[in-house]
This record gives C-alpha cells, structure tokens and sequence, in this order.
C-alpha cells in the first residue's frame, strides 16, 4: 500500500496504464484471428459435411456432390505409414537423448533434432522426391507417407525425452537397485511411467504432420480417384483441400471448408488430449 | 553407501564381546550366465536406442546430401549469377532467384515487423499481467493457433483476410500512406501484404510461447527487488523481465523470422505468384518457398528442376542459420531451467 506522500508521477502512472491496456489488447488481437479462423470454418463447414462427402469420391468438374472419402482414407494411411517409421524411432531416439544424456552424442542428437524441426516442409518434400519419387521413376503414396514420417521423428524424439525426463531418477535408481537390468528398467519402468505424455507427445506430432501439405505436393501428389495402392499417386485431406480452394468453381470452395473441418475437428482433439495429458503431470509434481 | 553410520548401541564397544556372526546369506544362485545374457541384452538394447538417434542425423545429412547431388547441374551452370539474376524463364533456360529471395525476405520481416508487438504484448500479459485464472486459457488459445494447418490458414486468407484487406484496409493504407510508395496500386486482396498478414498470425504462436518461456526464466526475486524499489508494474517489467530476457526474445523473433522464411502453403495461396519486384505491398509477389511448390511437378528439363531444387537449398541452409542462432539465443537464457521443447 502506498502512502499519499509517495505519489506515482502522472507519467509513470499513465505508462503503466498504458502498459496493461496494450497488453490486454495485444491478446485480444491474437485471439481474435484464432475465433474469425473457427467461426469461419464451422459455419461454412458444417453445412457442406453429409454422408456424400464422407463417402464418396470426387465428382467431375461441374457436377454437384462428390465427395472427399478417397483423400480421407489417403491421409489415413500415409499417417499410418509415417507413424509407423516416426514412432519408434523418434520414441527410440528420445530415449536415447534421455537415459544417456551424458554422453557428448546426446547433446548433438538433441541440437539436430531441433534443428531438423526447423527444415521448412517443402525442402523435406524435394527430398522425398528426389530420394524416392526420382528412383521409382512415379508419385506414390509411400513416398507421402515416408517424407510425413521424416517429420514426425525430431518432435517425437524432443517430447519423449522431455517426459522421461519429468519421472523422478529415485524410481529408475530403485529399478536398478532391484538388479533390472537397465532395458527393462528404462522400457518397463521409465518409459511406462512417462507413457501417457509420450502418447499424447505423439498424437502431437500426428496431428501436426496430419496437417502438411507441401511434403506431399511432389510425393503423394493426389489424385480423384479411389487409391488404395501405396505404389500409386494418393489423394490426402490437406492436398485436397489446396486444390479445391485455389480452383475457381464455388462447388469445389464449398468442399474445401468442409475438409478444412473435417480436418481441423481431429487435429483440435489431438491438441486438446495433449494439452490435459501434460497439464496433469505437472500437477502431480513428477520431480 | 559401503559404511552405514554405526547404530548408536554400539558406542561401547566393550560391551559387545564380539561382533554379530555375519548372517548367512540367503542361498540363492546367481547364475553368471543370466547376468552374461542381461548385459548383453542391455548392450543391444542402447546401441538399438542409439541407432534410432543416429537416424535423426542420417535424415539431415540425407537431406542435404540429395539437394547438394540435385541442384549440381544448375550450381554449375550459373553460378553466383542464380543468385544476382533477376530473371525467370523456364522457357529460354534463363533462371535467377532475385525474385523469390526479394518475396521471402520482404513477406517474412512483414510479418515479424507485425507479430513481434504482439507476440510479446501476448506474452506479457499472460506472464505479468493478467489474472491466474485465465492464464491457462490464453496460452492453451494461443498453443492451438499454432496447431491449424498451414493450408487451412491460406483457405481463410483466400476467402475472409483477401477481401477485408481488399474492401476495408488497402484504400485506408493508400490515402493515407500512398505518398510512401509502398502502398499504391491497384488493391487486389492478394499480394505481399496479404502473405505477410497472414504469416504473422501464423508465426504469433511460436514468438509467444518461447518469450513466455524466457521470461518465465527471470527468477522471481528479480521482479521483487524492482517491485520493492517502487517501481510500477510497467517498470518492472522493462527493468526486471525484458531487460533479462532480452536475448531469448530476440532468439524467439528469429525462430519466428525462420518459421516464416520457411512457409509455404498459405504464402503461396494468396501471395499472386508473379516473380516481379515491386516496391507497391499491394503488388504481387512470389516466394522461394511457393515457386517449388508451384513449379516443381511441372518441371519438366533437367536445368529447370536442378534449379529449383538449388533454391530449395538455398532456403534449407538460411532456415538452418536463422534457426541455429536463435536456439543458441534461447539456450543462453533458459540454460539451467527445465527445457520445454516446442513443437
């Protein structure tokens, strides 16, 4: 408490106004574009979704209906395919950086994986292409879901030792003090202990690389055509999506929005997962 | 560990005539041959773990080795002169990255000059101002700001951002700024401006949460010995916080600045997508980034392909710079707090 002997200056006292009121200003200018994108997206999205563009494939130019369930089902499983190369070895290198943090490597693995996360997408995509696509002589879905699986790893890894990081050291002491030898202590104990964090840390990277559309652009490609074969050019949400919004048919504008929510609804849970998964383990004061 | 303190029962030790007869141990077989398969199994175990880490290297030192490999021909067809040239004619073979650089450089310190008030305005208050109660609110808003997909932004660029710049901000900007040049012309929506806008809602996320993160790494007592100099709240946030913090912001602008330089897709829907240099942000321009996403399954010779893919190089090794010192920046703050990592 003040005393009135010790007045603030009207100066002082304005620039802390001023402070606060722009601050507060500040955040409602950054939420405001995050409620204009959500309103947006619901209300021209919602009343594009129906069974036909869950279900169906694209119709031809000019054609009313159609549907996007042939790009649903391609970024299923070029998801599928990058996690299934991104899981284990992100969770593989995360635990590495962790459990053997002390060696010189570690602190290496660790800056490149940061640095990795940092590669703007498209040169990840013009890698794949010239890796994968250039060899194979064609555009195929594997190639898509080998240049999403790149990018999963680095955020995998960085997560996954972060929350092995946050399980107490008394506990892997106490594994080791019971004679486990260390993989069982560092798969059975540590790893098990982490597990929800290193979970969502993955739906994480799943719903970030769920969203990319440029390392497909030149792997996967798309297609409008049913593609259940990983050899062949693939549709996926987000391609479908650009190519929808830069064409010029209202049609095809309207069924961009409703792949953007279709979209944007699992990354939001993905997101959200996460978010309350971690949040929980800071409660619970894991040091 | 290997001497427990003696009980204090044993402070005479005349009384005790002898030590306790060791206890037998219990009889139970070691057998050396488990504990052989146990350390092996542990030695397969870390050089596994090891493996998936190397891989992490193995993909960037994949990655460049292919770009170095692909963009050869182009590297020795022109030279420094892909560099100076301003002109882009896959038809006559003739091709010179100053536009896309000039697009990138502009479009990315469009956006940080834009995000950087707000990003850290954002963090501020969520740090020092606000009531705890929202906090988590906020951050957990701002966090999913981040999580929408880059090609979502452009969809909403194209069609809400695109014609409000167009309807309602360009002709305020040209009445009242025309004189400076930069904001004259015809206003079309789309542009540099239009990228730029929505780059620093897109880059707004990251900036934030690491100034938030830097900040959070000012020990307290800081902030209680300026608040204890009666030092308003403004005050000490400038003298206690910022000033601290100082070079993690900075390292969050560049992390930003390298987010940025790197985008592609919402760049590329509404930037226009002409290689032309132009002083006018109403103008369109064109990106490293969006002229291989738009060119390159179009190109059909060698040279136009090797050289896009030498721009995808150039850009891969300017995010590598931009993005090695900002972490070194940020390290230099938040060293000795527990790191987060951001996704």
């Amino acid at each position: 408490m003040r005393s009135k002997d010790l007045k603030l200056s009207w100066f002082r006292r304005i620039a802390n106004w001023m402070f606060v009121g722009l601050s507060a200003t500040a955040a409602i200018a950054v939420l405001a574009p995050l409620l204009a994108i959500f309103g947006y997206l619901v209300y021209k999205g919602v009343g594009s979704i129906n069974m036909d563009f869950l279900t169906h494939v694209p119709a031809p130019v000019g054609e009313p209906g159609g549907g996007m369930a042939n790009a649903i089902v391609g970024s299923g499983m070029m998801l599928l395919l990058a996690s299934a190369i991104g899981v284990p070895l992100g969770i593989g290198a995360g635990i590495y950086v962790s459990e053997y943090r002390r060696s010189r490597f570690a602190h290496l693995v660790r800056f490149i994986a940061d640095v990795l996360n940092g590669v703007p997408s498209i040169v990840v995509g013009i890698a794949v292409y010239a890796l994968i696509v250039l060899r194979q002589g064609h555009f195929s879905g594997f190639a898509g879901g080998m240049a999403l699986g790149i990018m999963m790893i680095p955020t995998i890894a960085r997560t996954t030792e972060e929350m092995l990081l946050m399980v107490p050291h008394s506990i892997r002491e106490a594994a080791l003090g019971l004679g486990i030898p260390q993989w069982r202590s560092t798969l059975a104990i540590t790893l098990r202990t982490a597990l929800p964090g290193v979970i969502t840390g993955v739906m994480l990277a799943f719903a970030r690389v769920a969203g990319e559309t440029a390392p497909l652009l030149f792997t996967a490609l798309g297609n409008q055509f049913w593609s259940r074969d990983l050899n062949q050019p693939m549709a996926a949400l987000p391609l479908q999506i650009y190519t929808y919004a830069i064409s010029p048919y209202d049609e095809w504008h309207r069924q961009a929005w409703a792949g953007a929510l279709v979209l944007i609804v699992l990354i939001v849970i993905a997101v959200a997962v996460m978010r309350y998964v971690t949040s929980r383990g800071r409660m619970a004061g894991a040091h | 560990m290997t001497h427990a303190p003696a009980p204090a029962w044993t402070a005479h030790p005349s009384r005790m005539p002898e030590p306790a007869a060791p206890v037998p141990e219990p009889k139970r077989k070691i057998k050396l041959g488990s504990v052989r398969a146990a350390i092996a199994v542990d030695k397969v175990f870390a050089a596994t773990v090891l493996a998936c880490a190397a891989s992490i290297l193995g993909i960037l030192g994949l990655i460049v080795y292919e770009l170095a490999v692909r963009s050869k021909l182009s590297v020795q067809e022109f030279g420094l002169k892909f560099f100076t040239g301003s002109h882009w004619d896959p038809v006559s073979g003739l091709f010179g990255a100053v536009p896309f650089i000039y697009g990138t450089l502009v479009s990315s310190f469009l956006a940080v000059l834009l995000a950087v008030p707000l990003a850290v305005g954002v963090a501020v208050f969520v740090t020092e101002v606000c009531p705890r109660s929202l906090r988590g609110a906020i951050s957990f808003l701002v966090e999913l700001l981040a999580a929408i997909p880059s090609v979502i932004y452009g969809l909403w660029a194209i069609f809400v951002l695109a014609p409000l710049l167009r309807d309602h901000v360009q002709p305020l900007l040209a009445t009242y700024l025309g004189w400076t040049g930069l904001f004259s012309g015809p206003a079309y929506g789309l542009g540099m401006l239009a990228a730029g806008v929505i780059l620093a809602i897109m880059i707004v996320p990251i900036i934030c949460s690491i100034t938030r993160e830097v900040m959070l790494a000012v020990p307290q007592n800081q902030r209680e010995a300026v608040l204890a100099l009666g030092a308003t709240r403004w005050e000490m946030v400038r003298m206690g916080v910022l000033r601290n913090a100082r070079a993690g912001v900075l390292g969050a602008v560049i992390l930003g600045l390298g987010r940025a330089i790197g985008e592609t897709m919402a760049v590329t829907m509404v930037i226009g997508n002409r290689p032309e240099i132009a002083k006018s942000l109403f103008a369109p321009g064109y990106t490293m980034a969006s002229v291989i996403a738009n060119e390159f399954s179009e190109a059909t010779d060698d040279l136009y392909l090797s050289a896009l893919v030498e721009i995808g190089l150039a850009l891969m090794i300017v995010t590598l710079i931009v993005n090695t010192c900002a972490r070194l920046l940020v390290w230099s703050i938040t060293r000795g707090t527990p790191a987060r990592a951001h996704a």
